[in-house]
């Protein structure tokens, strides 16, 4: 059951089957180091690896590993990522805490385009861009190698303290 | 688990909560790991009123922010979130996750949640005061706004949104809602354009079994299974470029089977083709949403969701069993610069025999003694601080006003406690007895005050009682049968 989730979740459009999976207990612990050993042990081929940089919005740069096919949201908590308060829903289209900011020609190569709901949940960002995107509906692919991208402030007045 | 010595000092024996936190909650936040510490011999109390994003948030950064600090989070009710529990809509649960975060956030040892314990009545503000070094008011917005118009108080069947979202979520102080709610008649008027307002739309024109997988309360889905409303309008005082809902919300509504979005007044929307293309990115997108639906081909439908612009109800009148039965209304007109509203003399008159009144929460201080702007609706403060008690912050709603979604809440949050880092750095600290002072005067009293472990025991009967009925939880809302179950 759980593989199934979380397969699926790599298929369909990822907005519905999140949410509905959320009464699935194994869901609601998606995040938690279960679901993680999980994949580990699943017989699924192995993946790419991708590098992939964030840049803080005070300029800090932190670098890592992601697998293909993971969002950028999956890279951010399975790496520990020091970002604060990045991904509240837990990927499920809700919150628009984990906004990225691409390279323009980074964002024109993305395989597809945000859907209506990712660009609703984005027009409630700060600091909303051209180039914006929501971490969680970003799914690396082999040829994101390199892949640079900002995380804005989140705190509308953060520039200034 | 900790003991507390005669002296006040806190000894950490060992850390059972920690061993817990592993099984559950999200592991997005690393609490252990500190950016940038203020180091400090004494341990810093940090006192917290409310358990919602804003103190919860703010317990984050400060946690992160601090080596030794021991935050209390103080809230009235025996369990935690706020408007996260008793505010989000049930059939919004992918919102609710953030409680993974904030139940991590909880767990931590340097943590502690005080639950039932009404700040202002069951303790003074001025106790925290001497006891804490850091008190931070994050109390969210516990009253609303009303009309002040003849028949609001007076007619039956004239209620406030804010206690309507109260009783389908189980908030313990409007359990008994369903004796003066009727959803007997067809037509029902909800006065106001925000979220909330599509918020108890979508709940009243939602098919039933929809609602029946979450975490309503089964008082509240027994009444909405026998509503007969079928036609919903919802009044806003100002013009369709004025509305306040965002779009996911009104995307929503023109999603629920079944039901039709109508805008009565097609021309006014239509009048936006030509400003949308100035208008920035979010505004664009949801007035070419409206502009959309208000084109759409109308297939007929069991139920109909009106919006009527530029109408602001005067009076509420009655039939002879003092029950609503329609609802009187100005009509306004916009000041072409300012925007302003100016009504005209002209009136209209909408039939229903429901009305909700959504046109805002308001925050209260907790004590009249506190520095408050009764106009604002806020505390009286320069960045958080309040004003004239050094020690002494807000945060969230009653710092912003209330206003804003759970990410807003978080960016006020956060920035306030790196006010608070700051001013740690020249603060003097001498050693204070934080929460010791608290429980013995509560246990004085013989209080009752609900742990962490007691919430965690609340959440399990919870989700026990859900789970036999196919819902993610049964929320209790008896606060003694709350506190029976945690102590
Ligand atoms: C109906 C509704 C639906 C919403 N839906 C969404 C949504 O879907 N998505 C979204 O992002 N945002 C939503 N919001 C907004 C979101 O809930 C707020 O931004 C956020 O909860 C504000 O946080 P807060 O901590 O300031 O206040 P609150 O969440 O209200 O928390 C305040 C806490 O303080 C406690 N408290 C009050 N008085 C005392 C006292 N005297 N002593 C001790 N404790 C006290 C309260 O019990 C409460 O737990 C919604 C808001 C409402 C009203
Ligand atoms: S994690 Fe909430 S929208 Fe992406």
């Amino acid at each position: 059951m759980a593989a199934a989730i979380i397969l699926l979740r790599h298929v369909l459009p990822r907005t519905k089957c999140i949410a509905t999976a959320y009464f699935q207990p194994q869901y609601l612990r998606s995040y938690s180091p279960v679901r993680r050993n999980f994949m580990q042990t699943s017989p699924a081929p192995k993946k790419a690896r991708v590098t992939v940089t964030f840049i803080r919005h005070d300029g800090k740069r932190l670098q890592i590993q992601g697998k293909e096919g993971d969002s950028l949201l999956d890279v951010v908590v399975n790496n520990d990522l020091d970002l604060e308060g990045f991904g509240a829903c837990e990927g499920t289209l809700a919150c628009s805490t984990c906004h990225l900011i691409f390279k323009k020609e980074d964002y024109d190569r993305l395989p597809d385009r945000p859907s209506d709901e990712e660009l609703d949940m984005l027009d409630l960002a700060y600091g909303l861009s051209d180039t914006s995107r929501l971490g969680c509906q970003v799914v690396l692919t082999k040829d994101m190698e390199g892949l640079e991208v900002q995380v804005p402030s989140g705190t509308s007045d953060a520039r200034g303290s | 688990m900790r003991q507390f010595t005669k002296h006040g000092k806190i000894v950490w024996i060992s850390c059972l909560k920690h061993s817990q936190s592993k099984h559950f909650g999200s592991p997005l936040i690393r609490l252990c790991r500190f950016t940038t510490p203020v180091r400090c011999h004494t341990i810093i109390q940090c006192a917290v009123v409310g358990s919602g994003p804003a103190g919860m948030y703010c317990a984050q950064r400060l946690l992160k922010g601090l080596e030794r600090v021991k935050i209390d989070i103080y809230e009235s009710l025996p369990v935690p979130f706020g408007l996260v529990r008793y505010g989000v809509a049930p059939d919004h649960p992918e919102v609710k996750n953030v409680t993974n975060t904030f139940t991590s956030i909880l767990s931590e040892d340097r943590v502690e949640f005080c639950g039932n314990i009404h700040i202002g009545k069951d303790v003074r503000t001025k106790m925290l005061q001497e006891a804490y070094h850091i008190v931070i008011l994050s109390h969210g917005a516990d009253a609303e706004r009303v009309l002040g118009i003849p028949g609001e108080s007076t007619a039956k069947n004239v209620i406030s949104a804010r206690e309507f979202v109260g009783w389908y979520n189980g908030l313990p102080q409007n359990r008994c809602m369903q004796n003066k709610l009727d959803l007997e008649c067809e037509e029902a008027v909800i006065v106001g354009i925000g979220n909330v307002a599509l918020d108890v739309s979508r709940i009243l024109l939602s098919p039933i079994d929809l609602l029946a997988e979450t975490d309503i309360t089964e008082e509240s889905l027994e009444v909405l299974k026998k509503s007969k409303i079928r036609r919903l309008t919802l009044l806003a005082r100002r013009g369709p470029l004025q509305v306040a809902f965002t779009i996911k919300e009104f995307r929503e509504m023109t999603k629920i089977p079944d039901v039709l979005t109508i805008f009565d007044q097609p021309e006014m929307v239509s009048s936006l083709q030509s400003v949308i293309p100035d208008l920035p990115r979010p505004r664009k997108r949801l007035m070419d949403l409206m502009l959309q639906t208000s084109k759409a081909t109308v297939p007929a439908a069991k139920k109909e969701f009106h919006i009527r612009f530029l109408h602001s109800p005067t009076s509420f009148n009655v039939d002879e069993d003092g029950k609503l039965c329609s609802v009187t209304c100005a009509i306004n007109e916009l000041h072409p610069e300012t925007k302003k509203v100016l009504s005209t003399s002209s009136q209209n008159t909408i039939m229903g025999g429901l009305a909700m009144r959504s046109i805002g929460y308001q925050a209260i201080p907790l004590e009249s003694e506190l520095p408050f702007d009764v106009h604002q609706g806020i505390y009286k403060h320069q960045v958080g601080r309040l004003e004239g008690m050094p020690g002494t912050y807000c945060c969230g709603w009653v710092q912003t006003g209330p206003e804003g979604v759970i990410l807003s809440t978080m960016s006020n949050a956060f920035a306030l406690s790196g006010t608070i880092l700051k001013d740690l750095k020249s603060m003097r600290i001498e050693e204070k007895p934080g929460l010791d002072i608290v429980k013995n005067y509560l246990s004085a009293q013989g209080h009752p005050v609900v742990s962490f472990e007691g919430w965690r025991k609340i959440d399990a009967e919870e989700q026990r009682r859900g789970k036999a009925k196919g819902k993610p939880r049964e929320k209790m809302t008896d606060v003694g049968e709350m506190i029976q179950i945690a102590i």
